[in-house]
């Protein structure tokens, strides 16, 4: 049993499983499915700056920090103890593509040869990890929502206003993975 | 003041909040249901860098499958829950904030896209990330928080 759990998950069971965080969500406490948030609830705690946008009772959004610690708990069980000794199988051809930019290690989530700390004081390093979170920090708030608040409980609540955002999160993801990035991982 | 509470709304947060009140450790099952959630996350490989960028270039159909199933999955559920008007554990009545529509949508929508393809993480994904012992995205979760404060700062005078 551990055998089979400690391949990879296809998208049939993980997409299902995903799902299912939205009722579990309603039924344990009316809570809607949502990350993004948390990074609005740890500025509103920690550095609120008289900003009316994070002057907010944050202690009744207290559940979605434990939600997102324990996100980061199933991490760390995850890569401990169900984690798969092979490394990913990706598409030849994204292979063949990040080999000419010198990525090449596929040992871990993310590509250690770009995203580590002494990557952090090169142009690359500092534009995919420092200027990348602003994007998805920024962005996400802007928008309202990220793949989850928008994505999954906005679509699954049929609100149009979350495809719209859907929509736009997929064509800037195509439009700088396929024309911007390359420029970056080329530097 | 309408305008403001339509994007507080937007966001679902402190609208449908809870009458009960609660210990804090009742908060500790969502922390249970974090833990289940990334698990899946890191056994689907939904949080590597590798999937995204395939994702965005059309080159696996692991991502969209799984994005896919998920909002079907919720979409029925939510059915089921209004259809029956089942009840949260403590009985109360569950309600989804509707989202409205501001240019917001468009502008962060491309904006996090942006973000998505280059750290090949949303923010879940970067919580599970450090989980896996990817140390370094550390520094991405903080400039995300900073990004997030940044909006706040300037929120006043950018376009909704």
């Amino acid at each position: 049993m551990l055998e089979i759990i400690k391949l990879p998950w296809p998208w049939y069971v993980a997409g299902p499983l995903i799902g299912l965080t939205v009722p579990a969500l309603l039924i344990l406490g009316n809570k809607s499915f949502g990350i993004s948030s948390s990074l609005r609830h740890v500025c509103a705690a920690c550095i609120p700056s008289d900003i009316k946008f994070f002057k907010y009772d944050w202690k009744k959004e207290m559940w979605n920090l434990f939600f997102v610690f324990g996100i980061l708990l199933g991490g760390i069980i995850a890569s401990r103890f169900l984690i798969n000794p092979a490394e990913i199988s990706v598409n030849p051809a994204l292979k063949y593509e990040l080999a000419t930019y010198g990525i090449t290690d596929y040992s871990n989530m993310v590509p250690v040869q770009l995203m580590n700390f002494a990557g952090l004081f090169t142009l690359k390093g500092f534009i995919i990890m420092v200027i990348g979170g602003f994007l998805v920090g920024f962005g996400t708030r802007y928008a309202g929502g990220c793949t989850s608040g928008h994505a999954i409980m906005g679509l699954s609540n049929l609100q149009w206003p979350s495809l719209i955002a859907t929509i736009c999160f997929m064509a800037g993801g195509f439009l700088m993975a396929n024309v911007i990035l390359p420029v970056i991982l080329s530097l | 003041m309408k305008k403001e509470q339509d994007i507080r709304h937007q966001d679902s947060i402190c609208t449908n909040e809870s009458q009960l009140k609660h210990q804090w450790y009742h908060h500790l099952k969502y922390l249970i249901v974090g833990i289940l959630f990334g698990i899946v996350f890191v056994k689907a490989e939904v949080i590597s860098w590798f999937r995204i960028q395939e994702m965005f270039r059309f080159q696996s159909f692991h991502m969209y499958g799984i994005i896919g199933n998920a909002v079907v999955t919720g979409m029925i559920s939510v059915f089921i829950i209004k259809k029956f008007n089942i009840k949260t554990i403590y009985g109360e009545k569950i309600s989804i904030a509707p989202k409205k529509f501001n240019k917001g949508q468009i502008y962060g929508g491309l904006i996090f896209g942006f973000g998505w393809a280059i750290t090949g993480a949303c923010p879940g994904p970067l919580f599970a990330q450090i989980g896996t012992g990817a140390l370094a995205i550390v520094v991405t979760l903080i400039s995300a928080i900073f990004g997030t404060w940044v909006y706040g700062y300037f929120r006043e005078k950018l376009p909704h």
